[in-house]
């Protein structure tokens, strides 16, 4: 089955604009049925197992059952993710294995939505036809001073 | 058939595709585009925060060249590719990417990704080039930037929006066509610069899993060869169509080894413990002057093991256990033993976590705790991806600056990574000969090569001229396979079986039946020769004329159908291009069992190949090696 939606769980993303599982599918695999507002994998062979839908929707109605024709049944790996950080439950085939539990930050010092693309160094020059890009050459290396561009002729 | 909307947009430059290249040109095009009154647009098949390779996450920067520090220089990194891709390298596209990587790495850190560092400040290194980050979140930091500049500029994206064709007018790229994957509407992008940043393409080749676990590639089976397709059939010289790339990963789920390799300096052996790296090191002789280079080229690693595979020594085991034994030996007493047994797990585990969640899975299913037994590692199926081992894509200019007399006619022509159509640029796994590019370096030339495409549209700023019909012709051609499923649906009562058409999904098996048998795949054990080439071409030749009796029920599988068509075009250039090479020169990536050898003599070159649609011929060419520096 790769990703499986767990029905009781699965409210068809009613109070959102988008469903949130079959929007974020980067293979297109997550459809919602609308008769009966429940969401699932339309081509399961086609899963890469990524968790992008596990770790998108609201109700934590996705999991994901390793691939029948080589994973041994009875495993599971779960994501819980934050704004902050992605809680991992790994539990084992063999149940006298202790399951594990880590814990991973996803990003560091800028809010969700706030990464701010531009000028975070000066840019040497404005010349679109020379080859310092955006933030360069200072942005190469602040702590450490400028790497210089002529540095690249003396390879 | 219900009706298709026409939609029109009109841009300055176009970037297809939403990754890491993609991501990176939309930042710095849309900083260039505010000053210069530009407009720019992005299209991507999925949804841009969790779409292409880096979906999933990655738990390492693989390309950081870390210039100020003193350790390394330009021609490091330039010696380090070339030797790793057997001697076929641009160097000026490689040293270009790598000129500018750093800058891009701490962007990535000011947008907010983790990169580890240590007590003192400094980046933790994986290996030399390699920066160990907390990625999970990679690909949706990297798209915020890319969607907070493209609004800064006035920019738009779309998303779930498939690009099936280029427009291409007297060798002039003038923009691209494609469908919503979400409502009856078709795109037509008009713009003065096309940037194709469509990544690579698996399931071209069979993968080893034959069911539910079919799309368990290890490069992501939504990589599809749009991109290849784009550049091959809007006439661009391709180039290294033949380098495909096999990577060697923990068996069945594909998860990473390198951690395993670099960090935890973990050995690989055969089932008897023999070390196949020093066992079978006579075979090195026979592979120079690439034999003996350090690092060994991934292809030779994965050559030695393979011998041992071929020899019946299997399973092939990477020693976990003993590699974490001697860590946790070296610690001064027990509990800084233990303290640091547990680091290292977390360690392994979040290598998998945070890109190949699926052998997390089959490890917890199949009870393995690393510290306790070693796991078997395989080489996977062959994937085309020129920004990591492998090198195929297009044949792009390099930039003026870093020629010199010897090269200049060869490798420039007037922009960075332009392809030989006009206007038409490609970064990422979409351009060729520049490996090991990674993530960072994707991101890094899809800023190069967006700069330059926006310097070509102020350069030749006119309107793209579209033919209006041949837009309409494509439009049915686009859009055939829903009009084929709907004409002849009622013909039998099974839908799958029909002999007016074929699905998608059978045809896909079909391309990598051929791939797979005639063309070196997994059950072929990589060898092929001429004639298996010529008889699998033969077979492709039936596969393209069914292409036109494709059948869709409906947008997902209309996309279906368009991924096996652009993959049945990067099939037909791999072989052609393999059979044009006449020696084995990637033995761990492909062997010629009938040019067992390799000749630095006659085949120390590209082999190029363009293809012409209004003949459907296929010209090859060969192109000289030239390196910036010895
Ligand atoms: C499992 C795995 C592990 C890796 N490990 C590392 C690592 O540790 N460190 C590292 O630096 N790199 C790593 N890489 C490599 C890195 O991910 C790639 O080099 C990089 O993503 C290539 O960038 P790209 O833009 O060319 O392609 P991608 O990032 O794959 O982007 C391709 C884009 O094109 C879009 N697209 C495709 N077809 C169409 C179409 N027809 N129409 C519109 N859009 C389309 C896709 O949706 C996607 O947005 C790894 C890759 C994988 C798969
Ligand atoms: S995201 Fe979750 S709740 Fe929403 S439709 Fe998908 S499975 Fe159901
Ligand atoms: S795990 Fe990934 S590929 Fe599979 S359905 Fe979910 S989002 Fe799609």
């Amino acid at each position: 089955m790769p990703s499986f939606v767990i029905p009781d769980k699965c409210d068809g993303c009613k109070a959102l604009d988008k469903t949130a599982c079959q929007y974020i599918c980067p293979n297109d695999l997550m459809v919602l049925d609308k008769e009966i507002m429940k969401a699932y994998n339309q081509d399961p062979s086609m899963c890469w197992e990524c968790y992008s839908c596990v770790k998108i929707c609201p109700n934590q109605a996705i999991e994901v059952r390793g691939y029948a024709d080589f994973v041994p049944m009875g495993a599971s790996v779960t994501a819980m993710r934050s704004s902050e950080d992605i809680m991992w439950t790994l539990q084992f085939r063999d149940k006298n294995i202790r399951p594990k539990r880590f814990k991973f930050p996803i990003r560091r010092g800028v809010a969700e939505g706030q990464a701010q693309p531009f000028d975070h160094w000066p840019t040497g020059d404005s010349d679109l036809n020379s080859p310092t890009l955006m933030c360069e050459p200072a942005g190469l290396n602040t702590d450490r001073g400028p790497v210089k561009m002529d540095k690249v002729l003396t390879l | 058939m219900e009706q298709f909307e026409t939609v029109t947009v009109e841009t300055d430059l176009l970037i297809c595709g939403g990754g890491m290249a993609a991501c990176g040109a939309a930042v710095e095009a849309s900083y260039w585009a505010k000053q210069h009154g530009l407009k720019v647009t992005l299209v991507d098949k999925a949804a841009m925060d969790r779409s292409g390779a880096v979906a999933m996450g990655l738990s390492a920067i693989n390309q950081y060249v870390d210039l100020n520090s003193g350790n390394n220089t330009l021609k490091d990194y330039c010696d380090y590719v070339r030797n790793d891709l057997m001697g076929i390298t641009r160097e000026d596209l490689v040293t270009n990417i790598a000129r500018h990587v750093d800058s891009t790495v701490h962007l990535f850190e000011k947008w907010g990704l983790p990169i580890w560092k240590d007590t003192e400040g400094n980046y933790v290194h994986e290996g030399r080039w390699q920066l160990m980050i907390n990625g999970e979140s990679y690909k949706i930091i990297v798209a915020e930037a890319a969607k907070n500049a493209l609004a800064e500029a006035g920019g738009e994206y779309y998303e779930r929006v498939f690009i099936t064709h280029p427009l291409v007018e007297d060798n002039k790229c003038v923009g691209a066509v494609g469908f919503s994957v979400r409502e009856n509407k078709f795109y037509v992008f008009k713009a003065k610069a096309t940037l194709v940043a469509m990544g690579g393409a698996v399931h071209v080749f069979k993968p080893r899993s034959t069911g539910e676990g079919f799309g368990r590639s290890w490069y992501p089976p939504f990589n599809s060869g749009a991109s290849a397709f784009f550049t091959i059939y809007g006439g661009a010289e391709m180039t290294c169509q033949e380098v495909r790339f096999i990577p060697v990963r923990f068996k069945d789920a594909y998860g990473p080894v390198g951690a395993w390799f670099l960090l935890f300096k973990s050995l690989a052996t055969s089932a008897h413990g023999g070390n196949y790296m020093k066992e079978n090191a006579d075979e090195l002789a026979k592979w120079e002057p690439y034999g003996h280079v350090k690092p060994s080229p991934a292809n030779i690693r994965n050559w030695l093991m393979m011998l041992d595979v071929m020899d019946g020594k299997g399973p092939i085991y990477m020693q976990t256990a003993d590699a974490i034994k001697k860590i946790a030996d070296e610690a001064p007493d027990e509990k800084a033993a233990a303290r640091k047994l547990k680091e290292l797990e977390a360690e392994a585990w979040e290598d998998f976590l945070d890109m190949t969640i699926s052998q997390a899975i089959l490890w917890a299913a199949t009870n393995v705790e690393p510290d306790k037994k070693p796991s078997e590692i395989m080489a996977c199926d062959p994937y085309f991806i020129g920004s990591h081992s492998g090198a195929s894509g297009a044949w792009v200019s390099g930039p003026e600056d870093l020629q010199n007399d010897d090269t200049k006619s060869e490798y420039f022509w007037g922009y960075a990574n332009m392809t030989t159509v006009e206007g038409m640029f490609a970064a990422g796994d979409a351009s060729g000969a520049s490996s090991h590019k990674f993530s960072s370096g994707s991101h890094t030339e899809g800023r190069i090569a967006a700069k330059a495409a926006l310097a070509y549209v102020v350069d030749h700023n006119d309107a793209p001229t579209v033919d209006g019909a041949k837009v309409e012709a494509l439009k049915d051609e686009v859009l055939k396979p829903l009009a084929t499923f709907e004409q002849f649906k009622g013909a039998t009562t099974d839908p799958d079986i029909n002999p007016n058409y074929i699905r998608p999904k059978q045809f896909m098996y079909r391309l990598q039946k051929i791939m797979d048998e005639y063309s070196g795949g997994v059950s072929a054990q990589f060898k092929t020769n001429d004639m298996l080439l010529e008889k699998g071409l033969e077979l492709l030749t039936f596969l393209k004329e069914d292409a036109t009796s494709l059948a869709a029920e409906n947008l997902h599988e209309l996309m279906r159908c368009w991924e096996d068509v652009h993959r049945m075009y990067q099939a037909e250039a791999h072989m052609r291009s393999i059979l044009f090479r006449e020696e084995t020169r990637w033995p761990g990536y492909y062997f010629r069992a009938d040019k067992p050898t390799l000749d630095n003599d006659n085949w120390l070159a590209f082999c190029n190949c363009v293809y012409h649609k209004d003949t459907g011929e296929w010209e090859m060419k060969k192109r000289p090696v030239k390196y910036l520096t010895v």
